[in-house]
């Protein structure tokens, strides 16, 4: 049986982990590529990088940390910010990049979702959808592009059938609202998207503790979930993850 | 030495070290002539069939690829590289389906996206699961390995039941995971990202090309 995965992520600014708190004041948590090595040997399912600089700055992608990482580590990774080409993608993957992660420039042209997956695949190609809840009291959610500075007007689980429809093999979604809040995934977000979807849905945005993990995959019926700080900080282990959601019955890989 | 075949879309570095790592003199060939100069052939993947083919045909990796593997130099396909062992594939394709190196009987196609009981299933086949490997075919390729270990796949299509399949792994259905003809092996999943039984899978391959050579 598929394992539901735990990912640990990396915010990588001018080579190094960062974390941002709702996306500003951050902080320093290391060497990616340490980080990614000690997630590897304690069995994390996969890791991500998403260059967070990428994206404002114009600046494109950190081929040198992929090549690096294809390097050094055995599992899967992704690597996120700043692509805006078919090019740049195929640059990304020949470094060693197992998948992309977009979020801004298929926002713009969603056309680049439909090529990159014709050229290398729908599974290497990962739509990131960063979403904040509408006023009202709702179950709506706006995308929001440039690192949460943009907003698109674009409703997030139509925007995701959209993406999954263009051949995005993985949704990564951010809640902008719990990121850094460590409340928990915003579950009712989560759920929305998986469902409305047929390809995986990474939650992503607010754990602080241990429940929070089987919490996602129960109640947000999330595919994988993913978290930075708790893990950069070492509050919690991926093992201690594993752990708390097999005894909620989740198949996992220890 | 072990040829990686670059047909200028596959994730090769990883699989690169990973052979490397093994003690094998890895070589990543463009050429058809240095891929009939090896003592075993590994044809990665990432891409997408019809994409894949058209440059294997383009550059005669394929026809070097039929011949090395028709006088028994070990190969093995990965991922992508296991489709393309297969007659045809509908990945992508532009007429019905696009045709393969033809080394295995059957068409690769879709993944259904519900089981049997109508059950939905997320496709892209995504993340760490299980292979049982059964039949005396595959037992080289998988020595030392307990079975049920868990492998890292990415793929939205697999490849069709035969009588070669070898090892096998259960999604929306169960579908070959690994398969084995003489010495042409394939597997669905990706042993340079499965961690220690990856690694065990890609040192067997590595045996064999020893052996041999």
């Amino acid at each position: 049986m598929l394992a539901k995965r735990v990912i640990p992520c990396m915010d990588v600014k001018d080579g190094r982990v960062v974390k941002g708190v709702n996306f500003v004041g951050l902080r320093d948590a290391g060497d990616p590529i340490e980080l990614a090595r000690t997630y590897d040997q304690e069995r994390a399912d996969e890791v991500i990088f998403l260059d967070i600089t990428a994206t404002s700055d114009g600046r494109s992608t950190a081929i040198d940390l992929a090549s690096r990482a294809s390097e050094e580590l055995h599992l899967p990774y992704t690597v996120g910010g700043g692509f805006r080409t078919v090019e740049d993608i195929r640059q990304m993957i020949a470094a060693g990049a197992d998948k992309v992660s977009v979020n801004s420039a298929a926002v713009r042209d969603p056309s680049l979702i439909t090529t990159a997956a014709r050229a290398f695949g729908t599974q290497a190609i990962l739509v990131a959808i960063d979403a904040k809840r509408v006023s009202g009291g709702v179950d709506k959610w706006e995308v929001y592009t440039a690192g949460g500075r943009t907003a698109t007007g674009l409703d997030a689980v139509a925007w995701a059938c959209e993406a999954a429809r263009r051949g995005a093999g993985e949704i990564l979604l951010t809640s902008m609202d719990r990121d850094g809040s460590r409340e928990g995934f915003d579950c009712a977000l989560t759920r929305a998207v998986a469902r409305a979807v047929d390809i995986p849905v990474i939650a992503s945005g607010g754990v602080g503790c241990l429940e929070h993990f089987a919490q996602g995959i129960i109640e947000g019926e999330a595919d994988a979930v993913l978290a930075a700080s708790v893990f950069h900080f070492g509050e919690l282990s991926i093992r201690q993850v594993k752990e708390d959601m097999a005894s909620h019955g989740i198949p996992v890989r220890m | 030495m072990i040829a990686i075949v670059d047909y200028k879309k596959g994730n090769i570095k990883s699989v690169e070290r990973g052979l490397a790592a093994c003690g094998a003199d890895v070589r990543v060939m463009e050429t058809a002539a240095g891929i009939r100069e090896a003592d075993g052939i590994v044809l990665p993947g990432v891409g997408a069939f019809t994409d894949a083919m058209r440059t294997l045909e383009q550059t005669g990796q394929a026809d070097a690829i039929r011949d090395a593997v028709g006088a028994g130099v070990p190969f093995l396909g990965i991922c992508l590289g296991m489709h393309l062992m297969y007659e045809a594939g509908e990945e992508h394709a532009l007429d019905g389906v696009t045709p393969g190196l033809g080394l295995l009987p059957g068409v690769v196609g879709r993944m259904p996206a519900c089981d049997a009981q109508g059950r939905a299933y997320k496709v892209p086949h995504v993340g760490w699961n299980t292979v049982d490997v059964g039949g005396a075919s595959g037992r080289a390729l998988f020595e030392g390995i307990p079975n049920d270990s868990f492998f890292y796949f990415t793929h939205s299509y697999q490849a069709p039941d035969s009588p070669y399949t070898c090892g096998r792994t259960t999604h929306s259905a169960t579908f070959p995971s690994a398969c084995a003809r003489d010495r042409a092996f394939g597997v669905q999943f990706h042993p340079e990202k499965s961690s220690d039984a990856g690694a065990a899978l890609l040192a067997n391959f590595v045996r064999m090309v020893r052996a041999d050579a």
